[in-house]
Formats: structure tokens, C-alpha cells, sequence
């Protein structure tokens, strides 16, 4: 019988037990015998074993380079720091190094050699669980445990008592028994036993393997059917989940827009609590109302840890910051904007940068734009450039603006798409004093103060919180969990279930029996010779446990001498 | 003094019992050479049957160790463990937590896990060159810690509160602890290999002078088998090294999938995706791909046995760099409470 054996795989379960079959003829190879040679080379362990090693060190340039994936703006800076080198390391791919050519091609190529590995293999397993156990060899002296004993009943007395106990069941698990067991009469009243054990270890490996192509499967499902949306959500305000009230939205190649289910989100309240001595987070928690479509709405809480279900996605907090509400009149008195603008956090104390842009001016003033940051709780230093405004705590304590003005055209209508976080300077110029110094205002919640020379007032309404919310939708993500658990357990399984085969052979002498047994297992096996021993010991014990034929010679077996 | 304070004193115990320990198996394992040293013609004799040094470890389980030096070894060790688990149950109870957030608490709670299973590993045999490589890596690591990775022990930012603090850091830490033990045993396991080589071309020299110029690893392996190397007579065989260092390996391997798994869960929480080629997580799934590497290895005709270890060099190598050169140069999202 000739089963498929990956090239390579030194297995002593799988080895020829009898001599080599004869030597190899080396024909002329067509097209069909190359291309077999060369499946046979890609599903073979040596290749298996290069193509593990090449993807260990392909996945090393991701962390010395930046990756587009996580970080754009340092793939930018890079090519501008680095001009000669960068742009061709760009052209390698090495900033998009896990969906570049040379990555994907030795994971595919390592799938398929796995793939062409396993196949073969289940389809001999599962002959293996149906068929007998392997009949036992001639010899014994080559088996890595060996054990002898001298019984006083017949053979096939004992081979009956030595499969009584080979099926004995698991010491933990009652009826099931531990080795499969067959007997055959070798003729000249020899009887010979062969039983083997540990099935599960190559089930739990090809589960192991299948499991991972269940995985791979699994994962590019779900990057072709998921959706992924960013949107900031101001304290008192909501968004529907359509694509644009997002202000990011990413999506696989086969989303279909109905995927997206038109709940309402409302950001009613923002905490947060800090360390009072080091200023670190301790806990965010944003309270919502959720309305799914036809129901109620339902007050919940998202935490960093605790996503909110909503509509088949989860919703993740992902940052958080102030968003200052300030009302702009321009120079006719006219409210020329009104409304909270969102602050970007800079640093632990939440010194927060942001833009206000008013392009609304009545008549023909020019636009106004307004720079500046946002400090919680201010602390004024005076310094002999004038005085520094700095936070010292991010809770807001004693909120304070710190605002540049300039005018011109803001460049709204210019139709490119523009930063909300940045102000384009191009068509602008900064208000400056009479001494030359920028124009600073610096305004408190409640207050209004003057823009220069009559251009208007600026009104610090309110210190409303926002958070950014994340949405993620990914349908296939029960089925990336359930596949890994399953190379989990299936791992587990074939790294410590043992698979071993017992044999033992019964000859008669003189009306006695000699017993010699032999056991194999796969890999290396600490517990295979006791277990030899145990069986043997049993078996002989139980044998003289009859009513005896002969009492003599106790039990056990005596080691080979 | 602070319940923080005594947990660090604790600490600094537990270092100074390990390099005690660390100072007696050195002891022990210098007697040991220093005997078979002097009794190499027959070491040379004992060890030119492969068949006897394979099998028969039992019989030359002790020329010339220091009883005194390992039981101070032992002692010493213990007296370590104990300190050190008391540090660590002191430092959780001063953050208010549990004591796996940072490096300086990874640190410790690694130490101790290699220390234990370097015990457990020894409880009936003592093989002073594994309890000087532990030993050695652990008081370096415990230094390290302790004047260049220790900061306050304090509360978490909020991304740290979850119970998967425990599960995946954890896991990962218990992982980490056990690769420790088996990287020694593979060394060893290596430089054992080489010797029983060497001392079985001394019995068939045909072999060795058969090839014109002896290669560079040829080299090697008569200074393995020379004199300088007798006490590698005292340790078990190469194939119960190696079955020893696979089975460590094999548990520390499932665990370090566990930690994937599990560190995948997490950041599907609380960073929406599950798997984000985060430094951090390439240099665990880089490790994880050449321990299956070495797994693979194992099974591959021509390259199980002593190559097949020399996977487990690079795979431990990388878990370590995952651990110091990714949390302290590399930005990411792994990058927690300062170092």
C-alpha cells in the first residue's frame, strides 16, 4: 500500500515499516512530471519550513518602516526626509508592507502548500480511523519500548485478557476505551495484538491547519463585507448612521449601502476623571441615547473597553475633547457664525488646537479666520514677551480661548477639499497691533470681546465636550473567532494528546506463553514505556488471577535481558 | 514606608537571593568541570559509546558536584521565589490592581515564572548550567527592572481596564517565563549534541578523516568535546535534552497562541479591529511563526534534532526584542505607563 506522505516529513508513523520499495527510476519528466515535481517541492516540508521563515522576516519591515495603514503622516514625512531612498522603498512597498505583492505571495503560497499537505493527509487519517490497527511487525528489537513476560495460560486466553485491557477506559473518562485493538493469528498458535491510541493527536493537527485556512477565509470576508465610519459627536447633538454624516468612511469591496442601519446616535453627557496628582486618564464614559429605526430610543454608555452594539456594528470611543461654542457678529452686528467647533487635544492636560472659520460675513467684509487653543484650566505667566497662557489641568476648571485672527478669503469656495483643522494662510493675512505684536484674544465662557478695530465681537458662549466615536461593522467576526478558537483547541490537542501503538505477541511453549511486546509512538514520548509496562503487568496479573492452571511464576514482566 | 516601597525592598531581596543562587550553581557547575577535568581520559571513555551517553545518563548522574554549593542553589532560590511573589502581591495591592501593566511588573512576574519552572524542572535533578542561564537572565532582567524600567505603582489609563489585563498579559508573561527555560535547555541540549559528536568520531576517526580539510564547525566541535566541556558529561543526553526543551517549548507555544487570541479579543474592545499589524503584534505573530517554525523543524527529515533548535535561538531572540526594543523604540500602540 503506498499513502501520500509530504516529501520530507519524518514521521514514524508514516515511515515503509518493510524494506524501501525498489530504487527510484528517473524517467524523462513532461509537462505533467514537472508540474507534479513541482507541486510535490511546494507541498513539501523543507518548502513549508522556508516559507514560515520568509514570512517571519517579510512581517519585520512593518515595524521599521511606517505603514500607510497606521500612520499616513509619517509615511509623508518620511518621503519628504528621505527623497532619494523613499520613493523607491515606496515602490517596493514597503510602507504598505502586509497588503504588498511579495507578503501576500508567500502567505498565499504557504496556504496552498499547507493546503496540498493537509488534503492528502485527512484522506489518510481518515482511512487510518476506519481501517484495523497496523499489524504487528516481525520484529521487536528496533521499537523504542520493549517489554517480555511468561504467562501459564494459552494464548488466546491471554490475547483476551490483554484486549480487556487495552480497552480499559481513561482512568478520567469512563467508557470510553483508550486503545483501538485488533488480534490476528499469526498461525502455529501464536496470536499477535496490535492496538494504537491518540487518534486525536493528527485529528487535532489537521483541525489545527484547516482552521487556519478557515481563518485566512474568514478574515478577507470580512475586509470585503465590513464598513468602518468616523464621526466627532458634540455634547447635545446626534448623527444617523449614513454614510455622510461620517466624517471618515472606509468600506470593503462588497459593501452595499443597506448594510448600514439608520439608528441615532445623541451624546447626552461626557465624564471623565483624572488622576488628581499625575493628570493621567482614569475613566471616560459617554452616556447616549440610541434609537434603532421603529424603536424607543434606549439610554446607554460606551467605555474605551465597552463598545456599543448598535445596528449589527459596535461603536468604540475613541477620543474625546471640548468643543467651544462661540457666536462671531461681524462688524454689522449680524451673528456671522454661532455654534461649537471641535478643539483637537495636544497633550495630557488637554491643551486643545482648533480653527474656527467664518465665512458668513454680511455685506462685502472679509472673512474671518481664528487660530488658536483651548486651554481647561489657564495659568498666566508673565514673561518678558508678554504673557504665556498654559493648561495645568485637563478638566475644565477655568476654561480660557487663546485666539489669533486673521482675514481675507478663507477658500472655501475654491472646491479642494480642505482640513476642518486647519486654516489655509494662502488668501489670508494676521490681524497684528499697532507694536507689531499679533492680535490675541483671549476670552472666557461668558464673555465677549471685541474683534480690532470694529471688525465685530466674539461671544464665548459655552465649553461643550464632544467625543470621537468609531463604527465598525464586520460580519465575518464570529466566524474569525470560532476558527481560532478551533486552532486553539486543535493545537492543543496535537501537541499533547500521545498517539501510540502497542503490539504484543503470544507464542506458546510448552503449554505456557511467552509474551514480548513491543511500543512506538509519535515523537518523543516519556510515558510510553511506563504505559508498555503497565499493560504488560496487567495482563500477565490478570492472567494468574484466573483459577490457575499452574500457579507458579507471579507477575510482571522481567526486562529483556 | 509605603506598601510600594516594601514591595520594591522585596524585590531587591529576591535580585540579591538570585545572584546567590546564581553565584552557588556557578560553583557547582566550575566543580563539576573542574573534576571532569581531571578525569578526562576516562570521560573520554564513558562518553565514546553514544549508546551509554544516551541512555545511560542515571549512572553518571554525579562526578564531582558540590552537594553544599547546590543546596545553597536550591535554598537560595526558593527563598527568591517567595520574596518575589511577595514584591509582586505588594505591588498590586499598592496600584490598586493587578500587577501586570507595565514593564517594570512584566518584568517581575516574568522573573518569577522562569524561576519556577526552572524549579519545577529540577525538583529531582539538578542541572546547574540551566539554573545558570535562568539565573543570569533573570537577576539581569531584575536589575534592569529595577533601576531602569520602575516607575510608581499607580492606577491605569483606561485602555489598560479590563480583565484581559490579567488573561493577556498574563498568558504572554507565563509564555515568555517557560521560553526562557527552554532556550537554556536547547543550548545546552546543542552544546551536549556536539560532544557526544566529537566523542563518537574519537571511537571511528575513519569519518573525520575521510573529508580532506576539517570544516569550521569541526572546529567547534573538538573544543566541545575537549577537556574545557567535561562537565557537559553530567548533564542528561542530547535527545533528553531535547525532548525536555519540546516540551516546554510545546506548552509555551500554546500559550503564546492563547496570548494572540486573546490580545486579539482585546483590541477588537478596545481598539475596534482585532488584528492591526501594530508593532507590537507583528513581533508576537514574527515569534509565533518561527516557534512553528521550529515545530515544523522537528518533523522535517535532516533537520530535527540539533538544527532544529537552533529555531528555537531565533524565536527567542525575537520574543525578547518584541519585549525591551519594540516597548522602548518603536512607537505603537503597545506603548503603556512611560517604559
Amino acid at each position: 500500500m503506498s499513502v501520500h506522505r509530504p516529501e520530507g516529513l519524518s514521521d514514524v508513523f508514516m515511515e515503509p515499516t518493510e524494506a524501501p520499495a525498489a530504487p527510484p527510476t528517473l524517467p524523462t519528466l513532461g509537462l505533467v512530471g514537472w508540474l507534479r515535481w513541482a507541486w510535490r517541492q511546494l507541498t513539501s516540508m523543507r518548502v513549508a519550513l522556508l516559507l514560515l521563515m520568509l514570512l517571519a522576516a517579510a512581517a519585520v519591515p512593518g515595524t521599521v518602516w511606517p505603514q500607510r495603514a497606521q500612520d499616513t503622516t509619517a509615511v509623508a514625512e518620511y518621503l519628504t526626509d528621505h527623497p532619494t531612498t523613499g520613493p523607491w522603498l515606496d515602490r517596493l512597498g514597503f510602507f504598505d508592507v502586509y497588503s504588498s505583492v511579495w507578503f501576500s505571495a508567500i502567505y498565499l503560497l504557504l496556504f496552498v502548500s499547507l493546503v496540498g499537505c493537509i488534503l492528502p493527509r485527512t484522506k489518510v487519517h481518515l482511512a487510518g480511523v476506519r481501517g484495523r490497527p497496523p499489524r504487528a511487525p516481525r520484529r521487536f528489537a528496533r521499537f523504542p519500548a520493549q517489554g517480555s513476560g511468561r504467562a501459564d495460560a494459552p494464548p488466546a486466553q491471554v490475547a483476551d485478557d490483554a484486549v480487556a485491557v487495552l480497552r480499559g477506559g481513561w482512568r478520567w473518562l469512563p467508557f470510553v476505551p483508550t486503545y483501538r485493538v485488533d488480534t490476528r493469528d499469526e498461525g502455529d498458535g501464536t496470536v499477535a495484538v496490535s492496538a494504537e491510541r491518540g487518534y486525536l493527536r493528527e485529528t487535532g493537527n489537521l483541525v489545527f491547519h484547516l482552521a487556519l485556512v478557515g481563518l485566512l477565509v474568514s478574515v478577507a470576508t470580512g475586509q470585503v463585507l465590513h464598513y468602518r465610519g468616523q464621526a466627532i459627536v458634540v455634547q447635545g447633538r446626534g448623527f444617523a448612521n449614513a454614510q455622510v454624516d461620517y466624517d471618515t468612511f472606509e468600506q470593503g469591496t462588497a459593501f452595499t449601502p443597506s448594510s448600514l442601519v439608520p439608528f441615532t446616535l445623541r451624546l447626552d453627557e461626557f465624564e471623565s476623571r483624572f488622576d488628581p496628582v499625575t493628570l493621567q486618564s482614569r475613566d471616560f464614559t459617554a452616556h447616549v441615547t440610541l434609537t434603532n429605526p421603529g424603536e424607543e430610543p434606549v439610554e446607554e454608555t460606551i467605555k474605551v473597553n465597552h463598545p456599543l452594539d448598535a445596528g449589527g456594528a459596535k461603536v468604540y470611543l475613541q477620543g474625546n475633547g471640548y468643543a467651544p461654542d462661540i457666536t462671531v457678529r461681524d462688524a454689522s452686528g449680524e451673528v456671522a457664525f454661532s455654534g461649537p467647533t471641535p478643539f483637537l487635544p495636544q497633550d495630557e492636560v488637554y491643551t486643545s488646537r482648533g480653527v474656527v472659520k467664518v465665512p458668513d460675513v454680511s455685506g462685502d467684509q472679509e472673512q474671518i479666520g481664528l487660530v488658536g487653543y483651548l486651554l481647561p484650566t489657564v495659568d498666566v505667566r508673565e514673561t518678558a514677551f508678554g504673557p504665556a497662557y498654559a493648561s495645568v489641568n485637563p478638566q475644565p476648571d477655568d476654561p480660557a480661548l487663546v485666539l489669533a485672527v486673521w482675514e481675507g478669503n478663507l477658500g472655501l469656495d475654491t472646491g479642494v477639499p480642505q482640513n476642518v483643522y486647519e486654516l489655509d494662510e494662502a488668501r489670508m493675512t494676521q490681524l497684528m497691533e499697532d507694536d507689531d505684536k499679533p492680535v490675541t484674544l483671549v476670552v472666557k465662557p461668558g464673555e465677549t470681546v471685541d474683534l480690532p478695530d470694529g471688525r465685530g465681537t466674539l461671544t464665548f458662549n459655552d465649553l461643550p465636550r464632544y467625543v470621537a466615536l468609531d463604527l465598525r461593522h464586520d460580519p465575518a467576526l464570529p466566524f474569525v473567532l470560532v476558527f481560532a478558537l478551533l486552532a486553539f483547541a486543535g493545537l492543543s490537542t496535537s501537541l499533547f494528546a500521545p498517539r501510540r501503538r502497542l503490539w504484543l505477541r503470544l507464542a506458546p511453549e510448552d503449554g505456557r506463553t511467552v509474551v514480548t511486546a513491543a511500543g512506538l509512538a509519535r515523537g518523543d514520548d516519556v510515558g510510553l514505556q511506563p504505559e508498555l509496562d503497565r499493560v504488560l503487568a496487567q495482563t500477565l496479573a490478570r492472567t494468574t488471577d484466573r483459577p490457575p492452571v499452574a500457579p507458579r511464576d507471579p507477575t510482571s514482566g522481567e526486562a529483556t535481558p | 514606608m509605603t506598601t510600594g516601597d516594601l514591595s520594591t525592598l522585596l524585590v531587591w531581596g529576591a535580585a540579591t537571593a538570585f545572584t546567590i543562587a546564581l553565584i552557588a550553581y556557578s560553583v557547582d557547575l566550575a566543580r563539576i568541570a573542574d573534576r571532569s577535568q581531571k578525569r578526562v581520559p576516562q570521560a573520554a571513555l564513558v562518553g565514546g559509546r553514544p549508546a551509554t551517553a544516551v541512555a545511560g545518563s542515571e549512572a553518571q548522574s554525579a562526578p564531582g558536584r558540590s552537594v553544599r554549593a547546590e543546596g545553597i542553589a536550591r535554598s537560595t532560590t526558593l527563598l527568591g521565589l517567595v520574596l518575589l511573589f511577595a514584591g509582586i502581591v505588594l505591588r498590586g495591592i499598592a496600584a490598586g490592581r493587578w500587577p501586570t501593566a507595565n514593564m517594570y511588573e512584566f518584568t517581575l512576574v516574568g522573573v518569577f515564572v522562569a524561576v519556577l519552572v526552572l524549579t519545577i524542572v529540577q525538583r529531582r535533578r539538578v542541572i546547574a548550567f540551566v539554573g545558570v542561564v535562568v539565573m543570569g537572565i533573570s537577576v539581569l532582567a531584575l536589575v534592569l527592572a529595577l533601576n531602569a524600567f520602575y516607575i510608581q505603582a499607580d492606577q491605569v489609563q483606561p485602555a489598560l481596564q479590563s480583565y484581559w489585563l490579567i488573561l493577556h498579559v498574563g498568558v504572554a508573561i507565563t509564555a515568555t517565563g517557560i521560553f526562557t527555560v527552554a532556550f537554556a535547555t536547547s543550548v545546552l541540549q546543542v552544546l551536549r549534541s556536539f560532544r557526544e559528536e566529537a566523542l563518537a568520531s574519537v571511537d571511528a576517526p575513519a569519518v573525520t578523516v575521510g573529508s580532506a580539510a576539517p570544516p569550521r564547525s569541526d572546529r567547534f566541535r573538538r573544543w566541545v568535546g575537549g577537556p574545557r566541556f567535561g562537565w557537559l558529561e553530567q548533564v542528561p543526553g542530547s535527545r533528553e535534552l531535547e525532548a525536555l526543551s519540546f516540551r516546554l517549548n510545546a506548552v509555551a507555544f500554546v500559550l503564546w497562541t492563547l496570548t494572540l487570541i486573546g490580545g486579539a479579543i482585546w483590541a477588537e474592545h478596545a481598539w475596534g479591529r482585532y488584528w492591526g499589524w501594530d508593532p507590537k503584534e507583528v513581533g508576537t505573530f514574527v515569534a509565533w511563526v518561527v516557534y512553528a517554525a521550529y515545530l515544523h523543524a522537528r518533523t522535517t527529515r535532516g533537520w530535527n534534532g540539533r538544527r532544529a533548535s537552533y529555531f528555537v535561538f531565533v524565536g527567542y531572540g525575537v520574543v525578547l526584542a518584541n519585549f525591551t526594543v519594540v516597548n522602548i523604540v518603536v512607537p505603537g500602540k503597545h506603548s503603556y505607563g512611560g517604559v
